[in-house]
């Protein structure tokens, strides 16, 4: 009689799925008595093709910028090194910007990493929860003084990213076509006014003053801190992108 | 205790939903009359995804199918993951819960497939170990559903179809038949599908899937079936499952279709195939 065959761990299974030269784990057959061979390059295929497709579905400015063919290259790698920790594949590649940065093939492209923030941002304003918009009339119907004391709620789809590069530019070339960017670095908002994520240039001293108000600061202070980066930030300008971006939902004022 | 008031999926053609076909099917669903989600779309806080699914639940049945919940993996169910399908059940009331008998995890490393397991004793300990904890946090009885095979374990004790027969009895769950599933496992394996429906506890089945598979070789020349869900249902698959409903009785059919997704009229046509299998079930 055989001895009883022994098990196949799925920490074996495992090493061999995520590692192409790997050899298949004993005690796996092809079901006519010989051993499974190709068989199990099923399971590999599917893994690295559906993670793939995560990766690729999921950074779609990477993919405008460098084309499909250079982010399957990206994403090769990356899911052996950074395999999804969560069955909710929408929040698949967190890790990919700090990737990038020690990616040695693409280490020119150094504002890669800032790219792939702005998909993972826009990613997570498509999921985040629901808000009702702030009417504007509440805002502009305020007196000066009662302005400068509101405490501004901000809404949960809303993102800030700040870059050392034209990531705005960037953006629209990557999906809207236009110049070549011009060097500077730029603030971004993504907010989403209905379903549909929103990427808005914010003027100087913007970045600062959400920063501020994500903070529970009132808008008096928030435009002190913003004044600290700019002379003379352009308020209503940003309160306007604000409140076109649907990214205020309530304000509280002092009493 | 297990709430078993919701009313069940109806013995209709449903599909498993995708949002390019919203529209669609609040427009003209004929003859289409649940629908099927992957409960792991649907677990962001808001947004569109969230929006088009309350939506839907007003017009459909909906039946929750989890890809990520890796049933029969080695370490313990992630507590975080069942919380949140407890949560989805919970806003959602779907008609239907089911899941896979397969693993996707293992540690923290989550896989995104659908990975085979041996069936043996002690496999048949931890996935029932597992189920009975799904049915408690969920408060209700799940479906199980049958895996497409590769390969196969030396390891395995008992054929598939008795290892589902014995989780089903130990934990009191349904089972989920994928009649694709056991075309694509009887052709790599060499086994003969009809046997396997006829080993089949055919009585606990709340559910039948139908997808497409595409044909492959193995290293020897034997043909090697993939369940790509990429196509329509083969033609002896739809054989197949009338030999299943003919001793079943009407099941509430599923049309998977999940890759190179087509318009709607392509899986509306696949529906009303599949509502013709239903119509023609002898009395």
């Amino acid at each position: 009689m055989n001895p009883r065959p022994s098990p196949v761990a799925q920490a074996t299974f495992r090493e061999a799925l995520l590692r192409p030269d790997a050899a298949v784990p004993e005690g796996l057959g092809d079901g006519h008595g010989g051993p499974a061979g190709r068989r199990f390059a099923v399971y590999r295929n599917n893994v690295a093709v559906g993670l793939t497709d995560a990766v690729l579905e999921g950074f779609p400015t990477l993919r405008a910028l460098l084309g499909e063919e250079a982010l399957r290259a990206i994403a090769a790698p990356f899911l052996r090194a950074h395999p999804p920790s969560s069955p909710l594949m929408f929040r698949y590649g967190a890790a990919l910007p700090a990737f990038l940065d020690d990616f040695a093939p693409l280490a020119h492209l150094e504002y890669l990493p800032d790219v792939a923030r702005l998909d993972l941002a826009l990613r997570a304003a498509y999921h985040a929860a629901d808000a009702t918009p702030l009417d504007p009339a509440r805002l502009s119907e305020l007196p000066p003084e009662a302005l400068a004391g509101a405490r501004l709620t901000l809404a949960p789809a809303l993102r800030l990213l700040r870059s050392p590069w034209p990531l705005y530019q960037i953006w629209q070339l990557a999906h809207h076509d236009g110049p070549p960017p011009q060097a500077r670095a730029e603030d971004l908002l993504i907010a989403r006014p209905a379903f549909d994520p929103q990427v808005y240039l914010l003027p100087p001293g913007g970045a600062v003053f959400l920063q501020a108000l994500a903070r529970g600061a009132p808008t008096a202070e928030a435009a002190e801190a913003a004044s600290a980066e700019t002379p003379t930030p352009d308020l209503s300008a940003i309160l306007g992108l604000l409140l076109q971006g649907g990214a205020l939902t309530d304000m509280e004022l002092p009493r | 205790m297990l709430d078993q008031t919701r009313p069940p999926l109806p013995p209709l053609p449903g599909v498993g939903f995708k949002p390019q076909h919203y529209l669609d099917l609040l427009d003209d669903p004929a003859p289409v009359g649940w629908l099927e989600i992957h409960a792991e779309n649907y677990m962001g806080a808001g947004g569109r995804p969230i929006a088009m699914l309350r939506h839907l639940a007003e017009r459909f049945p909906i039946s929750v199918h989890g890809v990520g919940l890796s049933i029969g993996g080695e370490g313990p169910l992630d507590p975080a993951h069942l919380a949140r399908l407890r949560g989805l059940c919970d806003w959602l009331h779907p008609a239907s819960f089911s899941e896979h008998l397969a693993w996707s995890t293992h540690d923290i490393a989550f896989f995104n497939d659908l990975l085979p397991l041996p069936y043996t004793a002690a496999t048949l300990t931890r996935v029932a170990d597992h189920i009975d904890q799904v049915q408690e946090v969920l408060g209700r009885p799940m479906l199980l559903e049958n895996p497409s095979s590769y390969l196969a374990f030396a390891e395995s004790e008992m054929a598939e179809t008795e290892f589902l027969a014995e989780v089903s009895r130990r934990t009191g769950c349904g089972l989920l038949l994928d009649v694709n599933n056991v075309f694509v496992s009887a052709v790599n394996l060499g086994l003969d599908p009809r046997a396997y429906v006829e080993a089949f506890p055919l009585e606990k089945v709340g559910e039948i899937h139908l997808g497409g598979h595409d044909e492959d070789a193995d290293d020897a020349g034997r043909p090697l079936l993939i369940d790509s869900h990429g196509r329509e249902v083969a033609d002896p698959v739809w054989s197949l499952l009338d030999h299943v409903l003919t001793r079943s009785g009407p099941r509430p059919l599923l049309i998977e279709w999940d890759t190179d997704v087509p318009d709607w009229p392509v899986l509306a046509a696949e529906a009303t195939r599949a509502a013709s299998a239903l119509e023609r079930i002898p009395a």
